[in-house]
C-alpha cells in the first residue's frame, strides 16, 4: 500500500491507498457516503483529484484496487492488457491522459486495449461534464447483428414492452406502440415477469412471430438469466441475444449467480445459432453503480470504478449492446438528478473509452430527487455525446419495475433536435412501412394507413 | 386525479385495442414529436402523487391512536436512528437501525407487529388498521406484544425492534416504494427468531397488499398465518420456508 499525500486549503489530506484516493476524487456520491469511502469534504475531493493528476497510468497496472488472487475480473483485466496499444499513453500521468484524449489529433477508439477501468475510471474524475462528452462522442463502438448500432449520427432505442404479468397480448401492445412511433432498432427487450425457462421460451417466440411477420431488422431479447438462456438455446428456442446483468467484481457477480465461465459458454452457444445478418455480437449486459456495495461485495472500492470494471466483463464477450440502469436502483446510490446525470455521462464515456457499445437506462425512481426534466437533459447530453442506444417504455412509465425510463416520444424528440437517425437498416425499414417522412421524422400514422392497419392488426 | 392508468375504449380507433390490452401507457398520441399537453399532465398527476406519497410525513399519532381505539389494542412508538426524510432515503443503514433513546418494554412476547412508514406512509395511513385488525384476528396461541408504530424505517429496523420488546418474532408491516401507477402498496415481511443481522433471504414477504386493485387483507392474512404457523413448527423463516406450493417467492 503506497500512502499519497496532497495539500489543499492549509491542510495535508492523506490517502491510505490507491482505492481510497480514487473514492475520494469522486464527485459526491450518495453511494460512496453509504459505503463509508468518500471524500469527508469538498476541499479533500479536489486535493485527491490534484494527486490524481500527477498519478502515472502505469501505476494502475502494478497497484490493483481489488486483489488479482481472489479476484477473477482483476485477472481478466490485467491478463488481457494489450502493452502495444498502451505504448503510446505508456508514459502518462492520468492528467495528461484528459489531455491527450482532449485533442483532436489523439484517435481514442484506437487506445481501448491498452486501457483498464481502474485508468478510465479515474480520468473521468478530472473530466467536467463537456469533457465526458466531447470524448465519448469522438470514441464511436459500432456493433451488429441484424442491425448496425453507434454509428455516428443515429441513436438507436431498445423497446422495453414489460408486463406485469407477461400477458402476450399486453407485451405485444407495447411492441406495437414503440414501433409506430419508431423505436426498437437496438433491440425489443422484455424483462420477464419471472425467469421460467418455458415463459421466457414463449415470450422469445411471441417477439420473433412479430419480427418475421413483418421482417423488422432488429434482435430480440427476454432478459431472463443467463443459466436459462443457455438452458433453452439447448432446446431450440429463438435466441437473438443472451443477456445478463455483471459487476466489476468477482463477488458481486456471484452474487448474481454468474461467473466469466458461464458467460463465455454462453457466448459460444449464441454464436453457434448463426442469427445475425449484418453481425455477430449476440451478447447483452446491463449495469449500474451501486450493484457491487448492494451485494457487499465493493472490496471497499467506490461504485464509479466498480462500474467501469464491469465494462472490462462485457467487452471480454463481444457485445452487441451494454447499458448502465442509471437512476435504476434508488437515492442510496445515486440521491438526485445532478449525481444521476454525471452518473450517466462517466459510465457513457468510460464504457466507449473501453471499447464497449454504451446504451444508457435514463431514469429514476420515485424516491429520488429527480424527475422528467432530468431525464431530457441527460438524454440530451448522451445524444451529443454519442450514445449508442437508450431504453424505452410506453409513456416513461414501466408497470412492471415501477420506475421511470424514457419514453419512444423522448427518442423522437433526441433524433429531431440533434439531428440523429435510427439504425441504417431501422430505418430502411420504417421507410419501406411508410412510416418515415422525406424530412427524416417519425409520421404520425394516419389510422387507416397500411402500416398502422399491419402493426395493430396482431393485439385485435 | 389518481395515478390510475384506464384504458378508454375510442370507438373505431385502431388503437383502442392497444389500450384496452394493458396498464402500460400505450397511444398516448403525439403534438409533433411530444406528448398531447393532456397526456403531459397526467403523467405529471402520477409522478407528483408518487412523490407525495414518498414525503408526506406518517402521523404516527394519529396512527397509533386508531390502532388503539379500533382495534383495542396497546400501542408503543420507535423511530429509527435516520433524523430526518432526506438522510432516510440516502442513509438505509441508519433506517435500519433504533434511535439511540427508545421507549420500548421488554416482555415475554411470541411476536410483534411492526407498522413502518417505509417509501410510502400513505399506504401505511391507507392500509395498515384494517390489516393488523385480520392479522390480530389469526393469532390465536401467539403472545403477541403491543403493536409499534415506526418511523423512517425500514423493514430490519423491526428485528431490533423484536429484541428490544423481547419478542421471538416481527412481521412488518412497511410502505412499499411507490410507482406512478400504484402509490400505496403494503408489503408485510415476516421474520422467525428476529435480530440484528438477519438477511432478507431469511425473511418471508408478501407484497403489493392494495386492496381493491392489489391483494386483499384477508387473503394476505390467511397466508401470513399459515408461513407463520409453519415457521415455529420449523423453527425458521426464509427461502425455505413454504406454507403452500403455490406460494410466489419472497
Amino acid at each position: 500500500m503506497t500512502r499519497r499525500r496532497g495539500s489543499l486549503g492549509g491542510h495535508t489530506h492523506e490517502f491510505a491507498d490507491l482505492a481510497g484516493l480514487l473514492a475520494a476524487a469522486t464527485p459526491e456520491r450518495s453511494g460512496d457516503v453509504l459505503a463509508g469511502v468518500a471524500a469527508s469534504s469538498e476541499q479533500e475531493r479536489v486535493a485527491a483529484q490534484t494527486v490524481l493528476a500527477d498519478l502515472p497510468l502505469t501505476t494502475f497496472l502494478d497497484e490493483l484496487v481489488v486483489p488479482y488472487e481472489t479476484d477473477e475480473v482483476t485477472r481478466l483485466i490485467i491478463d488481457t492488457h494489450d502493452a502495444d496499444a498502451f505504448a503510446p499513453i505508456a508514459s502518462l500521468t492520468v492528467g495528461g491522459l484528459r489531455d491527450h484524449l482532449l485533442s483532436p489529433d489523439t484517435d481514442t477508439t484506437a487506445l481501448a486495449p491498452g486501457l483498464t477501468p481502474e485508468m478510465v475510471a479515474a480520468v473521468s474524475k478530472l473530466m467536467r461534464v463537456q469533457d465526458l462528452v466531447s470524448v465519448a462522442r469522438r470514441t464511436p463502438v459500432v456493433t451488429a447483428f441484424r442491425s448496425t448500432l453507434g454509428l455516428p449520427g443515429t441513436l438507436a432505442t431498445r423497446l422495453q414492452p414489460n408486463h406485469p404479468t407477461d400477458d402476450p397480448t399486453g407485451v405485444t401492445a407495447s411492441i406495437v406502440d414503440g414501433l409506430l412511433l419508431g423505436c426498437g432498432d437496438a433491440v425489443i427487450g422484455i424483462n420477464p415477469a419471472t425467469d421460467s425457462p418455458a415463459r421466457t421460451t414463449d415470450l422469445l417466440h411471441l417477439v420473433d412471430e412479430v419480427r418475421t411477420r413483418y421482417d423488422i431488422p432488429t434482435q430480440s431479447c427476454v432478459l431472463a438469466h443467463v443459466t436459462t438462456s443457455i438452458e433453452i438455446m439447448e432446446r431450440g428456442a429463438p435466441v437473438d441475444l443472451v443477456f445478463q446483468s455483471v459487476a466489476g467484481t468477482q463477488a458481486a457477480n456471484e452474487g448474481f449467480g454468474v461467473t466469466l465461465a458461464m458467460l463465455g459458454e454462453a457466448h459460444e452457444a449464441a454464436l453457434s445459432l448463426r442469427r445475425g445478418t449484418v453481425g455477430t455480437h449476440c451478447m447483452y449486459f446491463e449495469t449500474g453503480q451501486g450493484s457491487a456495495l448492494s451485494a457487499d461485495a465493493h472490496h471497499g472500492v467506490h461504485q464509479q470504478t466498480l462500474e467501469a470494471r464491469a465494462y472490462a466483463v462485457c467487452r471480454a464477450f463481444d457485445p452487441l449492446l451494454v447499458n448502465t440502469v442509471v437512476g435504476f436502483i434508488g437515492p442510496e446510490y445515486l440521491y438526485d438528478g445532478m449525481q444521476i446525470t454525471r452518473a450517466g455521462l462517466e459510465d457513457n464515456l468510460c464504457g466507449s473509452l473501453l471499447g464497449v457499445p454504451m446504451g444508457v437506462d435514463v431514469c429514476y425512481t420515485n424516491h429520488a430527487e429527480a424527475d422528467a426534466d432530468d431525464t431530457d437533459t441527460l438524454l440530451t447530453l448522451l445524444g451529443v455525446a454519442g450514445c449508442s442506444f437508450v431504453i424505452c417504455v410506453p409513456g416513461g412509465d414501466d408497470v412492471m419495475l415501477h420506475y421511470q425510463s424514457l419514453s419512444f416520444h423522448d427518442a423522437l424528440y433526441a433524433r429531431q433536435v440533434l439531428g440523429l437517425s435510427p439504425a441504417p437498416e431501422f430505418a430502411g425499414w420504417l421507410e419501406k412501412m411508410e412510416m418515415l417522412g422525406a424530412d427524416g421524422r417519425v409520421r404520425e400514422p394516419a389510422l387507416d394507413s397500411a402500416a398502422m392497419r399491419a402493426l395493430t392488426a396482431g393485439v385485435r | 386525479m389518481s395515478g390510475e392508468n384506464a384504458p378508454a375504449p375510442v370507438g373505431d380507433d385502431p388503437l383502442a385495442a392497444l389500450r384496452a390490452s394493458t396498464r402500460a401507457r400505450v397511444a398516448l398520441g403525439r403534438a409533433g414529436d411530444a406528448l398531447p399537453t393532456a397526456r403531459l399532465l397526467e403523467l405529471r398527476a402520477a409522478h407528483a402523487a408518487a412523490r407525495d406519497a414518498v414525503h408526506s410525513p406518517l402521523d404516527a399519532d394519529d396512527l397509533a391512536g386508531r390502532i388503539a381505539a379500533e382495534l383495542g389494542v396497546p400501542v408503543a412508538h420507535a423511530a429509527s436512528a435516520a433524523p430526518s426524510r432526506s438522510e432516510y432515503l440516502r442513509r438505509p443503514d441508519l433506517g435500519r437501525r433504533l434511535a439511540d433513546r427508545t421507549e420500548l418494554e421488554r416482555g415475554e412476547h411470541d411476536v410483534v407487529l411492526v407498522v413502518a412508514d417505509g417509501l410510502s406512509p400513505l399506504a401505511v395511513q391507507t392500509h395498515a388498521v384494517p390489516m393488523l385488525a385480520e392479522i390480530l384476528a389469526r393469532l390465536d396461541g401467539w403472545r403477541v406484544a403491543p403493536v409499534v408504530v415506526a418511523t423512517q424505517a425500514r423493514v430490519p429496523l423491526g428485528d431490533e425492534i423484536a429484541t428490544a420488546v423481547g419478542a421471538r418474532s416481527v412481521v412488518v408491516l412497511v410502505g412499499e416504494r411507490p410507482g406512478m401507477s400504484s402509490t400505496d402498496s403494503l408489503g408485510l415481511y415476516f421474520t422467525y427468531d428476529a435480530r440484528r443481522g438477519r438477511r432478507d433471504s431469511e425473511r418471508n414477504c408478501l407484497s403489493n397488499v392494495r386492496p381493491p386493485h392489489g391483494t386483499g387483507y384477508a387473503e394476505a392474512a390467511t397466508t401470513l398465518a399459515m408461513l407463520m404457523a409453519e415457521a415455529r413448527r420449523l423453527g425458521l423463516s426464509g427461502v425455505s420456508l413454504k406454507a403452500d406450493p403455490a406460494l410466489p417467492e419472497s
